[in-house]
């Protein structure tokens, strides 16, 4: 192949490197037309609004409008239980209160600092353990009324939002097959995604009643669906335009500032306001990561063939439910580590808490489950003396065994979790030993972990891509997949100029998306851009093939099927020469005495995913997603005996790909997302106080990864093919987090020789655990 | 709200804003000057999204006032042009959102001009100013390794 698998450069890489290329903002600075908003935002984690008092914030000039939580309508993904802005009470620290619109962002926050709130502290719930517990303060009093998607079910007067079963085999007989058992709870509270850019919206309502909205969104048409639900508009006068985005991870597939930003706008006669999110509230006030406690018991013969599961996962879901039922359910989907495992019982429960409230995070809640799952294959390993990765080895799942959700695998539905096991034994010298003594000091360790994923989108999920030609025979290529830094539509021209055989800088990529005039991708998530758009895109290609074979055929007087297409021209099979440029017959070819025929070559391609289907309520069986990608991680570590302080050296990852479609990006996505596991693992998460505040939600405080911290990372693709995908090619954006904070957790439990359960893996972690501080 | 008017030179060129004295220097090139290159990451320092060069030295531009850059040479991530270092990103696959990338490479243009052959320890004390969240770090490592000539000497 000539362009597919090569490390082309992405198409907006010169926009990005001279401060050209516009994000949301950007578009919008000094611009006079449109007023801002800023938030007022709840100093307390859960607490009654006695008062909220505008009287001075409103003597403030400039101000536009200061809206209050009253008469606004309830929103929320799959359960509608969240005020845009708090109505009687608070339910997190950095919950919006109030909203200002005014002249100037110095004159709305001005006025945001004189709005006066009285509250009445309400008891707190600050784990998802204790908001089970009987008798935990409640923090939706009658979660039950809520309007909700069919399925979701609610436990009333509970801080339970859903709980999500998996049954599989029979427990009974799965522990009387096994001779040796563990079990074990892990947990972590939960952080943050901070991508660079902080979330962003700005809205206008036209005089003709149209919405356009402007945001920094990974669902721009989520956004328009979600807004018109909400508040009762037209889908179609809804128009949600997303320009380059500053990374998203997950965090920016949530709707949250747009509804804001609408909310401004009805308030101020439609005019154009934006709301910029600071730092702060980016962390804090806007969706975030969740967190687990989980409870693990894993049962195995003595030579180390799993037998049973059972599980518990206590989802944080903060809040407000947003996304929180969708990541317990994909939680219990993929409940176990890669692995054949008969018997299955797994609660996995989205669970109401008085913190920042969860969206999507890179993984969607597999690393999640994974931390814990691997974690306990470790210490089952350790019950039955074994290599980890050799346990992990001879319970590889793969073609003919049932996953936790009863599919029945095969070879292209599930990648190979053996090779990926074997390559990554080999790349960090597993068989040489897991501890090597450096001086009496340091050690330097190793831990593994394995990995898989499918994606649980919704069985109905769409995209679309339209090719349109130029005169001089370019395509510009149209795809609803957002560039959030994945570099996806690069990959997609390189798809098209394959299967065109032509020069990729002949294909001119739109950006920016537009939902008035960009084919749906349903949201820009779950690693499923290349595989969706990437299928529609295809169709879009073969359309146009048609197209421009057969105004070719009448022109040449040949058949159809006597004509091949490459680099930009139709010709004779047989002979080459013979042939038009697309230029000549791009829009429409003319005869030599003006007669004309054909038109603009317009393609279109569309997908939907094939025979997913509804999880059964009681058994959770049933098809979530197209393919499980899967690979295997080391992490090795340099660990300090005496003060319990680590330095991660090396980091292997074998991930199985299909088909790598661009080398260095495909890299890059592994290395990236490897980098945002390891901090997850090590050092990132909030720290709440026992009001449930967050006490860190800056990045001086909550510390990201920075240069030179990083280790050196080993990345291997293996490529067994998935028969639906473009060229084959599996997930590949966020495979590269899936297994590290359970690998990183491995590794240092064997270096501390203590089990270290919670994260982040921090040393003052170590020496509570190893000194039972 | 009191106004005053500012004489700043930014890449070279004379340009007169009407700003407050509170304006920091980042608000007045996004808002007044559509200099939109530079990013406000977090406002305070922490993640050097809107670094600049204030008379060829690196300055985050969220923790200047406008009133203080009067008289010096501002240069902003428009004011560069073909330089090698944007070269070596884009090459090196440097950068994936982008949002993070003009801080980086001004501070790393800075750096070369200030240590043209600086080691890895005069890196890493420049470059740990700034926060990536797409890459590992390594691709910008290779990057600014492709155009320190002589490292350490």
């Amino acid at each position: 192949m000539k362009t597919i698998g090569k490390s082309v450069i992405r198409k907006e890489a010169e926009d990005k490197v001279t401060g050209k290329a516009k994000y949301t903002d950007d578009k919008y600075a000094g611009d006079l037309k449109v007023l801002h908003g800023r938030l007022l935002t709840s100093p307390y984690a859960h607490a009654r609004i006695k008062s909220v008092n505008t009287e001075e914030a409103w003597k403030v000039r400039g101000v536009r409008a200061i809206i209050t939580g009253e008469g606004l309508p309830l929103t929320g993904e799959e359960i509608r239980d969240r005020p845009p802005i708090a109505v009687d009470k608070v339910r997190y620290h950095g919950e919006v209160v109030a909203l200002v619109v005014a002249d100037d962002p110095v004159i709305a926050k001005r006025a945001v600092s004189y709005i006066n709130v009285e509250y009445d502290l309400l008891p707190v719930v600050n784990s998802p353990t204790e908001a089970v517990q009987e008798g935990a303060p409640l923090v939706h009093e009658n979660v039950e009324e809520y309007d909700r998607d069919e399925d979701i079910h609610p436990i009333p007067r509970s801080n339970i939002s859903n709980q999500m079963k998996i049954r599989k085999g029979n427990m009974e007989q799965g522990w009387s097959l096994s001779e040796v058992t563990i079990e074990s709870n892990f947990s972590f509270s939960p952080s943050d995604h901070t991508a660079m850019e902080t979330r962003c919206a700005v809205c206008e309502i036209k005089a003709d009643g149209y919405v356009h909205i402007e945001t920094s969104s990974q669902a721009p048409f989520m956004v328009k669906k979600l807004i018109s639900a909400y508040f009762d508009i037209e889908v179609g006068k809804i128009v949600v335009d997303t320009p380059l985005v500053g990374g998203g991870y997950g965090g920016k597939a949530s709707v949250f500032q747009e509804i804001l930003a609408y909310i401004a706008s009805k308030a101020v006669g439609g005019r154009a306001v934006k709301v910029l999110h600071s730092r702060e509230e980016d962390m804090i006030t806007t969706p975030c990561h969740v967190g687990l406690d989980a409870q693990i018991k894993l049962g195995a013969t003595r030579n180390g063939k799993l037998k049973a599961a059972r599980i518990q996962y206590l989802f944080d879901g903060g809040a407000y439910s947003d996304k929180a039922v969708h990541l317990s359910r994909a939680g219990g989907v993929d409940c176990t580590g890669p692995y054949e495992i008969e018997h299955i019982w797994c609660d996995s429960y989205a669970v109401y808490t008085n913190h920042p409230f969860a969206s999507p995070y890179r993984g969607f809640s597999h690393s999640e489950v994974l931390f814990a799952f691997e974690r306990a294959m470790d210490i089952l390993a350790q019950e039955l003396n074994m290599d980890p990765l050799h346990l992990r080895r001879i319970n590889a799942i793969g073609p003919g065994d049932l996953t936790p959700t009863q599919v029945r695998l095969n070879r292209s539905n599930v990648g190979n979790v053996v090779e990926c096991i074997d390559r990554v034994k080999e790349l960090s010298k597993w068989d040489e030993g897991k501890i090597e003594e450096i001086n009496e000091r340091i050690i330097r360790v190793k831990g593994a972990a394995c990995l898989w994923k499918n994606s649980t989108i919704p069985p109905d999920s769409v995209s679309g891509a339209i090719l349109t030609f130029n005169e001089d025979g370019s395509i510009n290529l149209i795809s609803g997949v957002v560039e959030i830094g994945t570099g996806t539509k690069t990959v997609l021209a390189q798809m098209l100029a394959e299967r065109l055989k032509m020069d990729i800088d002949q294909i001119h990529v739109r950006m920016k998306v537009d939902t008035q005039t960009t084919p749906e991708h349903w949201k820009t998530v779950a690693s499923r851009g290349t595989f969706m758009a990437g299928r529609a895109l295809l169709e879009a290609a073969n359309d146009v093939i048609c197209q421009l074979k057969e105004i070719t055929a009448t022109v040449l007087r040949s058949r159809v099927d006597d004509l091949d297409i490459g680099d930009q021209r139709v010709f004779l099979k047989e002979d080459p020469s013979i042939g038009l440029h697309f230029k000549e017959i791009a829009h429409g070819y003319t005869y030599p005495n003006g007669n004309s025929i054909g038109g603009q070559i317009i393609g279109r391609g569309n997908y939907i995913l094939q025979r997913m289907t509804y999880l059964d309520q009681e058994t959770g069986r049933g098809n979530p997603g197209p393919e499980w990608s899967v690979g295997a991680q080391v992490v090795e570590v340099e660990f300090d005996r005496r003060d319990y302080t680590y330095r991660v050296v090396k980091l292997y990852t074998v991930l199985d790909v299909g088909k790598v479609l661009n080398f260095m990006a495909a890299r890059g996505q592994v290395t990236g997302a490897a980098s945002m596991g390891l901090a997850f693992a090590s050092r990132e998460t909030f720290l709440f106080d026992d009001l449930g505040r967050v006490l860190n939600p800056q990045l001086r405080t909550y510390r990201p990864i920075h240069y030179k911290e990083h280790p050196e990372y080993i990345v291997e693709f293996v490529e067994t093919p998935h028969i639906d995908a473009p060229f084959g090619a599996r997930g590949v954006g966020e495979q590269g987090l899936l297994g590290i904070p359970a690998a990183l957790g491995n590794g240092l439990s064997t270096a501390a020789n203590v089990s270290l359960n919670q994260l982040p893996l921090i040393p003052e972690l170590i020496w509570r655990t190893k000194e039972g501080k | 709200m009191k106004l005053t008017s500012l004489m700043l030179n930014i890449n070279g060129e004379d340009r007169t804003v009407i700003v407050r004295p509170a304006d920091t220097l980042l608000e007045i090139l996004r808002e007044k000057l559509g200099l939109t290159g530079s990013k406000p990451g977090c406002l305070n320092g922490d993640c050097g999204a809107c670094t600049v060069m204030v008379n060829q030295r690196t300055m985050k531009s969220c923790l200047m006032l406008g009133v203080e850059g009067e008289g010096t040479e501002i240069t902003t991530i428009e004011g560069l042009k073909g330089t090698p270092i944007q070269q070596a990103f884009v090459e090196n696959f440097a950068f994936q959102c982008g949002y993070c990338t003009p801080g980086f490479i001004m501070n790393s243009q800075a750096l070369i001009q200030a240590h043209p052959n600086a080691d890895d320890e005069k890196i890493k004390e420049w470059l740990e100013s700034n926060i990536c969240r797409c890459t590992g770090y390594e691709e910008i490592e290779k990057a600014i390794m492709s155009v320190i000539k002589n490292p350490g000497t």
